[in-house]
């Protein structure tokens, strides 16, 4: 499924979001960060493992066009309780894709608050901030939270070792999760 | 939150956790709230208990209990909301209390120097020496964090 960059109508200001599901917890992203959703078990390409014991958070990457995008999982990354992973968001201007359990739905918020001055840890990084839908509160995930640049830093050294296969529109290989 | 310099005759909201007492300045609180939902989502800030809704606001809760007792609330019967600076603008916390809450006027004694940061100063009250609580060095704020990381000389913070 291709996803077209979100479009902003210039009187309102809104946002179209995509909430998805974790290990049971709700999140939300904006569409205009999603350039595709894949199935794992449908993606093309040819996923490859990586370990680096450090990030537990990544296991496999493949090879897109020059760059290798490296599959975060989300539970772990979020420090939830890992989740049989569905989806994978490919993300826009980013080499993170993203392994999630599921879309709940597609939405518009229309106010998106800073996170309380008291978190004071990582969420920072992940949250761009809060929004409030159905008198409920969900996190908005920041795209570039997923992966740190020392982090990538450290990934493209590890993968480096490894020979990546280019990707190939005709192999159809799952992430085996 | 402002330093006491001075015996100083303030208003103060007398909040109850468990078994004690303790003050707020009242300048420092927004309102007294019956407990409603609390949402919560990943994160890494341990004192940080979730979020409640309040007037469209989003308020963390902070739950001081355990740091200034020893011992977890049990019976959430108010949220206290209380409010400090973070940079340019008024940050909102709600501290879960286990009984009614008081409005008095005191006199407040500084706190010295061996008292431990979360006390703000002293106020005597029904035969009861009761702490004033200096809220940030209770409450975690990322302002404070951004602020302790950048300086190249150590400081203290809660």
């Amino acid at each position: 499924m291709q996803l077209a960059a979100a479009h902003k109508s210039p009187s309102v200001r809104t946002e179209q979001i995509i909430l998805f599901r974790c290990s049971s917890q709700v999140f939300a992203i904006s569409s205009a960060a999603v350039q595709e959703v894949r199935s794992v078990d449908s993606l093309a390409g040819s996923p490859q493992e990586i370990t680096e014991p450090t990030l537990p958070k990544v296991r496999h990457m493949f090879r897109r066009g020059e760059r290798n995008l490296y599959v975060v999982n989300a539970a772990i990354h979020f420090g939830l309780r890992p989740s049989p992973s569905a989806l994978l968001f490919l993300l826009r201007k980013s080499r993170a894709a993203l392994l999630i359990d599921g879309i709940e739905k597609m939405t518009t918020m229309t106010r998106l608050q800073a996170l309380p001055a008291a978190f004071c840890h990582e969420e920072r990084l992940w949250y761009r901030g809060l929004t409030v839908l159905d008198q409920t509160v969900v996190p908005v995930v920041s795209p570039s939270g997923f992966l740190t640049a020392e982090e990538l830093f450290l990934l493209d050294t590890v993968a480096a070792r490894l020979a990546v296969p280019e990707s190939s529109p005709t192999t159809e290989v799952g992430l085996g999760l | 939150m402002s330093g006491i310099e001075n015996f100083d005759a303030r208003s103060c909201v007398l909040l109850r956790l468990g078994e004690r007492r303790f003050a707020l300045t009242a300048e420092h609180i927004a309102e007294l709230v019956a407990p409603s939902r609390v949402f919560r989502f990943a994160h890494r800030t341990p004192e940080i208990d979730g979020v409640i809704l309040r007037r469209g606001r989003v308020v963390p809760v902070c739950d001081v209990a355990e740091r200034l007792t020893g011992k977890k609330l049990t019976y959430r019967r108010f949220y206290l909301i209380a409010t400090r600076r973070s940079g340019a603008t008024l940050d909102w916390v709600a501290l879960p209390v286990s009984g009614e809450c008081e409005l008095i006027t005191a006199d407040l004694t500084p706190a010295g120097a061996s008292d431990s940061p979360h006390v703000l100063a002293w106020i005597s009250h029904d035969g009861e020496v009761i702490e004033v609580l200096n809220l940030d060095a209770l409450a975690p704020n990322s302002a404070q964090t951004a602020l302790a990381q950048n300086s190249s000389q150590p400081e203290a913070h809660a």
